[in-house]
């Protein structure tokens, strides 16, 4: 994998790059029969395409909701408890202050963002990243309330009971939706960090080929 | 070495190389799109789907604490008008005789004697309830039933209540059935009034099971018969697909 291992560091660690990709495709079907749920009972004045949608009926979409269910909280489990334990999340999202965070969206609207150096996460990044796991902290403890609100029925007072929590549940939908997009277009805008995602290395920069 | 979007910089075969990677992605993903129906069809995919269902069931039974109470409410929290839900509409709900009517009992049930509607309005203590109904499909409503424990029926049958499950077969032609510490739960109600009235036809005359734990759909209405089993007995959605223990 790395013929020319002298020029070449590895930024992403395995455990981050294999739950990535579960975590993406989990994702992608919590929210598409997420969709089809909300779609049995909408909130808003306003319904999904139903090709956008999975499980071609509500209790198909539940099933599929349930089911990945499970796959979202083991992946998403081992990627924040390993970001925690092993130090990642401290080395590569933090620090993070609302300056930075605010001079380098400006420099972002304005095509002006650096992204010479893949190992480091500019200020944008660094809040995006953790915006996203919290979203996920608050999907699944607001999926919880819906699942079980008499369960946790504590949890629940917390997002305004069983009905609050659906507005919970929706709007933090929402959020990592407008992430996921985001997060795909400067991947497609810096292409080159799509098979790091996958290699987990990177071309030093300034080193042979490079920039 | 600062750099921006606009000024990448690389070389020109790279580029082509990771145009190619790129396309033979997004093919990929169109395939996949494509033939989404095919592949979510499959009975390999519905067989793990289903067989995820199950052990869900499962996981619930093993969260499910049957001394935890659902949240009551007060008579001004309760919805109006009560909304109406059935697999038919309004005017179909079945008008059941109250005078020739008959609760057959069956299964691990040692008296199976059939009640009267007098015989069950007689059943003591009566208490009232006024707790949230959510539906599967994700709204709630507030309302107030009135009945007898489910618990304390079971006793008086004398149900064996190590078994596994309760069913019900109901006039309409519903079926379905939970499992036995949800049956045994303090909250869990064979209920013969909505709202202080005698249950109206569409909200389940002449007896509903109010079980505030369980989604709406796992309430039956127009009880006709309950049985006692160890064996899965299932239910009118359960066997199309939706979760069985389907708890909150």
């Amino acid at each position: 994998m790395t013929p020319s291992g002298h020029d070449t560091v590895r930024i992403h660690p395995l455990v981050v790059r294999i739950t990535h990709w579960i975590n993406a495709f989990a994702i992608l079907i919590m929210v598409a029969s997420g969709w089809r749920i909300y779609n049995a009972s909408p909130l808003f004045g306003f319904k999904f395409p139903s090709d956008w949608t999975l499980g071609g009926w509500l209790a198909g979409a539940l099933q599929w909701h349930f089911a990945a269910m499970w796959l979202i909280a083991m992946s998403g489990l081992t990627y924040v408890t390993y970001g925690i334990v092993s130090g990642h999340f401290r080395r590569k999202l933090l620090p993070v202050t609302p300056a930075a965070v605010w001079r380098d969206v400006a420099a972002a609207a304005r095509g002006k963002l650096a992204h010479g150096d893949l190992r480091v996460y500019n200020a944008a990044q660094r809040a995006a990243y953790l915006g996203a796991i919290v979203i996920g902290i608050v999907l699944v403890l607001s999926g919880l309330v819906l699942w079980k609100p008499v369960q946790f029925y504590t949890l629940g007072l917390l997002m305004g009971d069983y009905e609050g929590a659906r507005y919970v549940h929706f709007f933090a939908m929402a959020a990592l939706v407008l992430f996921v997009i985001i997060h795909v277009v400067m991947a497609v805008l810096v292409p080159r960090t799509l098979p790091t995602m996958f290699t987990g290395r990177v071309r030093l920069p300034g080193a042979a080929g490079g920039d | 070495m600062r750099e921006s979007l606009k000024g990448q910089s690389r070389p020109q075969i790279e580029r082509i190389e990771r145009r190619l990677f790129l396309r033979r992605g997004l093919s990929l993903g169109a395939l996949a799109l494509l033939s989404g129906c095919d592949v979510t069809n499959a009975e390999s995919v519905q067989k793990a789907l289903w067989a995820m269902s199950r052990w869900n069931d499962r996981v619930q039974g093993w969260i499910f604490d049957p001394t935890r109470l659902a949240p009551e409410f007060p008579d001004s929290a309760i919805t109006m008008p009560f909304p109406f839900n059935a697999f038919y509409s309004m005017d179909e709900a079945p008008a059941v005789d109250a005078a020739s009517y008959k609760l057959e009992l069956g299964g691990l049930v040692r008296d199976k004697k059939p009640w009267t509607l007098p015989e069950l309005y007689g059943l003591q203590p009566q208490i009232s309830q006024v707790t949230r109904h959510i539906c599967v499909e994700g709204w709630s409503a507030i309302g107030k039933w009135s009945g007898v424990r489910f618990g304390d029926f079971l006793k008086r049958i004398g149900a064996d209540l190590t078994a596994k499950y309760v069913g019900f077969r109901c006039a309409d032609k519903y079926y379905t059935s939970i499992d036995m510490p949800t049956a045994l739960h303090p909250q869990t109600l064979l209920t013969f009034r909505f709202a202080d009235q005698i249950l109206p036809t569409p909200f389940g005359f002449p007896m509903k099971l109010r079980i505030p734990t369980k989604l709406g759909f796992k309430n039956p209405k127009h009880i006709v018969a309950i049985f006692v089993t160890n064996e899965y007995p299932g239910g009118y959605w359960e066997d199309q697909g939706y979760n069985w223990f389907s708890g909150s």
